[in-house]
C-alpha cells in the first residue's frame, strides 16, 4: 500500500510561503515582515537621497545631503532655539485642531442625526470648504489681528469645515438597526444620541480626528505667513528668503516626523480605547 | 367570551410615494393576535410583512386604520414591544452581558429603581444567559461570536425588559440552515417558558409553519393579508414533525398560494422560454 502523503508535494517552507503571501490579494501579513517593509519604505528614499548627493555632482543649494541637513538641525537646536519653534508650532496646530474638534464633533453629530440640521447646514459647509484657507489671511488679519489667535484661526479655517462633514458621515454610518433596537427598548432621544449614536461612532470619530490632525499640520506654513516670528513654518519661510535649502529640508522633515509621531499616538490610543476592534490584530 | 386580543390591527393602510405610481405597502390590514400566541407572517418580497411588523413596533408610521396594543393606540416605539432584527443591532462596544443589560442604562427602565429591582434585573440577565446558552461568552464582545450566537444575544436583550410582545423581523434570515434549526427549537422553548407573545416575520415557509401556531400569508401589490392558516400540529414541536403529512400538505398549500399571489408566473414563463430556446 502506498503512503498517500508521500506523494504530496513538500509543504512550502516558511520563507517561500511568506514570499507568496506578499503578492496575495488582501492576505494577512506577518507582523515582522510588515515592520521590515515599513522600514524599507522609509529608509530606501533616504538612501537614494544620500547616494544622489554623494555621487552626482549636485549644487548644495539645490539639493543638500542628509549630512548637511543633520548638521543644520544640530545648529538649529543648539544655537537657534529649535525647541521653541517646535513648541509654538505644535501649540498652534493642536489649538486650531482642538478648537475645530470642539465645535465640529457636536455639530457633525447633529447633522448626521437630524435631516433638518443636515438640510440647513450641509450645503453651507460644502460651499465654504472649497474656499482656499490662504485667501482668508488678509481677512483674518483684519478681523482678528496679528497675534497668536490669528494663526490658530487659519488652522481652524483649514480644518473645521472638512471635519464637520467627516464627523457627520461617521455618524450616518451608525447602523439604523442599532438605533431602532434602542427605540424598542424605550430609549429617549437624548439617550439614543449619547448611548447609541455617539458611542457607536466613537472609533470612526477618533480616526477622523487623526486624519484631520494631519490636515491641520499642512496648514501650519500658511498660518505662520501671518506676521509670525517663530515656529517651524516661519523658519521655512525665512530660510527660503536666504536660500538656506538645508534648513528648508530640516523644517519639512521635522514637520513630517512630528506628524508621524502624532499619527502613531492616535493609532495607539485607538487600540487602547477600542480593544474589541483590535482583538484579531494580536498574532 | 374570549379576552380582548393583545394586538389589534384595524384596517391599517400605508402608501409610499414613488415613481411612476405610488406603492400601496399595506391595504386595509386586519390582524388580531392573542396573548401568548406565536404568529408567523410569511409572504413574497414586497408584500408589506416587514412594514406591518415595524408599524406594530412603532418604528414606521401608517396612513389609515388603527393599531392597538393592550387596547392602547400605537404612537411610537416603546419597551412593551421589543424587536429583534436580522442583524447589526447589537452594540459592538459592549460585552454580551452589557448588551443584555442595556435597558438598565435607560430611564424608562430605571425610574423608581430600588435595590430589589436592580437585583431582579441582574438575576434576569443571568437567567437569560443560561436560557440562551450564553454563559461561556458572557464577557465576550459581539464581533467575537458567530452569527447564531449574536442572534441569541439579540433575543436575550429583547427579553430582558419583559416586553408584552416580541417582534421578530427575519431574525434568522442571515444564518445557515443548521444553525437556523437550532435557533427554531431554542426560540420555541424560550417562548414557551416565557409565555411570550411573538409576531415573527419570515420569507421561509417551512420556518413559518414550524414556529407558528397560526401562519398569516401576505401578498404584494397592494400589500395585504391574503389568507390565515391554523397549523395542525401539536403545540410542542419537534424537528421530525417537518416530515408529517399535515406539515407537508400545509407547506404545499402555502407555497402554491405564494406563487399564485406573487406574480411569479411571468418569471416561470420566461424560464420556459429560455429553456425552449436552448433546446433549439
Amino acid at each position: 500500500m502506498r503512503d498517500a502523503t508521500a506523494a504530496a508535494p513538500a509543504a512550502p517552507t516558511g520563507l517561500a510561503r511568506q514570499l507568496r503571501a506578499l503578492g496575495s490579494i488582501r492576505a494577512p501579513l506577518d507582523r515582522r515582515v510588515g515592520t521590515a517593509l515599513a522600514l524599507v519604505g522609509l529608509l530606501a528614499p533616504l538612501l537614494a537621497w544620500l547616494l544622489v548627493t554623494l555621487y552626482a555632482s549636485v549644487n548644495k543649494v539645490f539639493l543638500p545631503g542628509p549630512g548637511d541637513v543633520a548638521l543644520r538641525l544640530w545648529h538649529w537646536w543648539s544655537e537657534d532655539n529649535l525647541s521653541a519653534d517646535i513648541g509654538i508650532s505644535v501649540f498652534r496646530v493642536v489649538a486650531g485642531w482642538a478648537l475645530s474638534a470642539l465645535i465640529a464633533v457636536p455639530l457633525g453629530l447633529l447633522i448626521g442625526t437630524y435631516r433638518s440640521v443636515q438640510a440647513l447646514l450641509e450645503p453651507l459647509t460644502d460651499f465654504i470648504r472649497y474656499m482656499p484657507a490662504v485667501a482668508f489671511i488678509p481677512l483674518v488679519m483684519l478681523w482678528i489681528g496679528i497675534d497668536e489667535s490669528s494663526k490658530v484661526a487659519i488652522i481652524f479655517i483649514g480644518t473645521f469645515f472638512q471635519m464637520v462633514l467627516m464627523v457627520a458621515e461617521d455618524v450616518r454610518r451608525v447602523p439604523m438597526a442599532q438605533i431602532e433596537a434602542a427605540q424598542t427598548m424605550g430609549a429617549t432621544r437624548g439617550e439614543i444620541l449619547e448611548q447609541v449614536i455617539f458611542a457607536s461612532a466613537r472609533p470612526a470619530l477618533l480616526d477622523t480626528l487623526r486624519v484631520t490632525m494631519g490636515w491641520a499640520w499642512t496648514y501650519l506654513v500658511v498660518a505662520e505667513l501671518v506676521a509670525a516670528n517663530s515656529g517651524l513654518g516661519y523658519a521655512i519661510i525665512k530660510a527660503q528668503r536666504f536660500l538656506q535649502t538645508d534648513k528648508i529640508f530640516a523644517g519639512i522633515l521635522l514637520i513630517g516626523a512630528i506628524g508621524l509621531a502624532i499619527d502613531q499616538a492616535f493609532r495607539l490610543a485607538h487600540r487602547m480605547a477600542f480593544p474589541w476592534l483590535h482583538a484579531g490584530d494580536r498574532r | 367570551m374570549t379576552p380582548a386580543p393583545l394586538v389589534q390591527c384595524l384596517g391599517v393602510g400605508k402608501t409610499f410615494a414613488a415613481r411612476p405610481a405610488p406603492i400601496t405597502a399595506l391595504s386595509a390590514v386586519d390582524l388580531q393576535v392573542q396573548d401568548g400566541e406565536f404568529v408567523t407572517i410569511v409572504g413574497a418580497s414586497g408584500c408589506g410583512k416587514s412594514t406591518l411588523l415595524r408599524a406594530i413596533g412603532g418604528l414606521e408610521g401608517f396612513d389609515s386604520g388603527r393599531i392597538l396594543v393592550e387596547g392602547r393606540a400605537v404612537r411610537g416605539p416603546g419597551p412593551d414591544r421589543a424587536m429583534v432584527f436580522q442583524n447589526y443591532s447589537l452594540y459592538p462596544w459592549l460585552t454580551v452581558t452589557q448588551n443584555i443589560r442595556f435597558t438598565r442604562r435607560l430611564a424608562a427602565h430605571t425610574a423608581g429603581r430600588t435595590s430589589a429591582s436592580v437585583e431582579s434585573a441582574l438575576g434576569r440577565c443571568d437567567a437569560l444567559l443560561r436560557l440562551m446558552g450564553l454563559q461561556h461568552v458572557a464577557q465576550a464582545h459581539p464581533n467575537q461570536l458567530s452569527g447564531g450566537m449574536q442572534q441569541r444575544v439579540a433575543i436575550a436583550r429583547a427579553l430582558q425588559g419583559r416586553p408584552r410582545i416580541l417582534l421578530m423581523d427575519e431574525p434568522f434570515g442571515a444564518l445557515d440552515a443548521q444553525t437556523r434549526e437550532v435557533m427554531h427549537d431554542l426560540i420555541l422553548h424560550v417562548s414557551e417558558l416565557e409565555r411570550s407573545t411573538v409576531i415573527f416575520v419570515t420569507h421561509d415557509v417551512e420556518e413559518a409553519i414550524y414556529l407558528g401556531k397560526r401562519v398569516v400569508l401576505m401578498a404584494p401589490r397592494p400589500g395585504r393579508i391574503d389568507s390565515v392558516y391554523d397549523v395542525p400540529l401539536p403545540a410542542h414541536r419537534s424537528q421530525d414533525m417537518k416530515q408529517a403529512p399535515e406539515f407537508l400538505a400545509l407547506r404545499r398549500t402555502i407555497l402554491d398560494r405564494i406563487r399564485a399571489t406573487a406574480g411569479m408566473k411571468t418569471d416561470l414563463d420566461l424560464l420556459q422560454q429560455l429553456s425552449g430556446l436552448s433546446a433549439l
